[in-house]
């Protein structure tokens, strides 16, 4: 059985265009005016007031270019997120993406894992903790970002809308900023990807994925995978995961060579 | 033969590619594509569009007095000469019964409309005044529409700058022509002796300058939209 199901890889991969799209164009559109105050105003939030995006990050060229590719771009960015949470919400995938009571916990220990201060990788499901709030952070920053750029894009027909986030101007805040902490998170999700768990880009695009081969498998930390010729060791610690606590947990380091510990 | 997965590796690759190459650019063949989008999103902006919808500016907020913006598009400041271009008038013509030219005091005889609303530039700020002037619709219905005029074009001595605007927008209670801006008769840079002034559309759209409205059947374009510009640039 696939990995993840073909509605999440084709919305997946729609979903980078869409947003790289929607982010060069509307980077574009900011550097028409970079900055948050109105004329004759001060923005102290904003320590780069006036400060333009660099060219190359952005698309469409001059400012009625980039609103065309914006314009045109939001519905495939809707329709395409649409189909994801309703899948999600249909199909009970949505539990493999939602936080629960527990993972903050859960995801203190995959820092500590990743800071070499935990020695075996936590148990988790699909996702680990981190990830599942770096999954489930996407869409809701997707969902703010739809709700503000409609109450910039129609502040009088959908005054309403900008009404939730007092005005025009701080509406336009929130777009800019939830637009930079979702590219924050993709560059994280891909920098673990490639340096974690490489074969998660089979997952996500044929489904195919071998279980042995997971991060918690491979006891996997980034770069991990360059750092060991060889075979990839398959399965580091028993089904007795529950041994992994207290004993091990505390090791500062790995001692090299003694890597899997049977 | 190429297998599943080079040809998965070459797509991402293209795909790669593809968006490395449009970093500051603006692929062209996409542009039908948009031109699609652009024709789509004004009928969807349209059938949203409510004359109950109103931009509510809040009682304290503060004006923008005169950081508000200045601009035209002619190398000078438009100003209306009278001895060389003779007594200002507005005039209302095309799909409509009974034309109209009016002088500044002719205009004023229409009821008085103050409003402090927003002012959206499509560069992304917004500015704050308390307009003062005529609603178009007051204009409108002196002239009486004939039913065929579906547009307006607001035409400006600013060199050959005009906008033309879809009735409805138009007709919203919200559209003036203004000839006072905070409580004064509007300076030349801000578009003396009218202009129009909406929230309801974005900067560009609103005519500075005005000489002249005409009712049409057809939109008429207009000097930004020409250039590139979305023709409707409603908010």
């Amino acid at each position: 059985m696939a990995r993840n199901h073909w509605v999440i890889r084709l919305t997946h991969w729609v979903d980078v265009v869409a947003v790289g799209i929607m982010a060069a164009s509307g980077m574009q559109i900011f550097n028409a005016h970079p900055r948050f105050a109105r004329p004759g105003e001060s923005f102290p939030l904003n320590p780069w007031e006036g400060h333009a995006i660099p060219s190359w990050l952005t698309l469409g060229r001059w400012l009625a270019g980039a609103r065309h590719w914006h314009f045109a771009a939001m519905w495939l960015l809707v329709a395409n997120g649409m189909v994801y949470v309703t899948f999600l919400a249909l199909h009970g995938e949505w539990r493999t993406v939602t936080p629960r009571r527990g993972d903050l916990r859960a995801a203190w220990e995959m820092i500590k894992f990743y800071l070499f201060v935990r020695r075996d990788h936590p148990l988790q499901g699909k996702h680990n903790a981190l990830q599942k709030s770096a999954y489930f952070a996407m869409p809701v920053l997707g969902i703010l970002l739809v709700l503000s750029g409609l109450a910039i894009w129609k502040p009088v027909t959908l005054g309403f809308i900008t009404a939730l986030f007092v005005n025009y101007k701080w509406a336009r805040f929130v777009h800019f900023t939830c637009m930079v902490l979702l590219l924050l998170l993709i560059v994280v999700h891909v920098f673990m990807v490639f340096s974690v768990d490489p074969f998660a880009l089979r997952a996500i695009t044929t489904g195919g994925y071998d279980p042995t081969r997971s991060p918690e498998a491979r006891n996997a930390r980034p770069f991990y995978h360059l750092l060991r010729r060889g075979s990839i060791p398959r399965g580091t610690h028993d089904a007795s995961g529950a041994s992994v606590s207290a004993a091990q947990a505390h090791l500062p380091n790995e001692s090299r060579g003694s890597e899997v510990q049977r | 033969m190429i297998d599943r997965r080079r040809f998965l590796a070459a797509s991402a690759g293209s795909l790669a590619g593809a968006l490395l190459a449009a970093c500051n650019s603006d692929p062209k063949a996409a542009h039908p594509l948009l031109a699609f989008a652009e024709k789509k999103n004004e009928t969807v902006e349209r059938a949203i569009f409510r004359h109950r919808s109103m931009d509510r500016v809040a009682a304290d907020a503060k004006l923008s007095g005169t950081a508000f913006p200045q601009y035209y598009v002619a190398d000078e400041l438009p100003i209306w000469d009278p001895g060389v271009r003779g007594v200002w008038r507005l005039e209302v013509s095309g799909a409509i019964r009974k034309p109209l030219s009016l002088t500044l005091d002719d205009l004023q005889k229409f009821p008085r409309r103050s409003q402090v609303v927003d002012h959206f530039c499509v560069e992304g700020w917004n500015a704050r005044a308390k307009w003062t002037g005529v609603r178009l619709s007051d204009l409108a219905n002196a002239a009486e529409l004939t039913p065929d005029a579906g547009y307006v074009d607001f035409r400006s001595f600013d060199d050959n700058y005009h906008e033309s605007w879809d009735i409805e927008s138009a007709m919203h209670p919200q559209t003036l022509v203004a000839y006072a801006m905070d409580g004064h008769y509007l300076g030349a840079g801000h578009g003396a002796p009218a202009r129009v002034h909406s929230p309801v559309k974005l900067g560009y759209k609103n005519t500075k300058y005005l000489t002249s409205i005409v009712f049409m059947p057809r939109k008429n374009g207009g000097y930004w939209s020409d250039q590139g510009y979305e023709w409707y640039g409603g908010t």
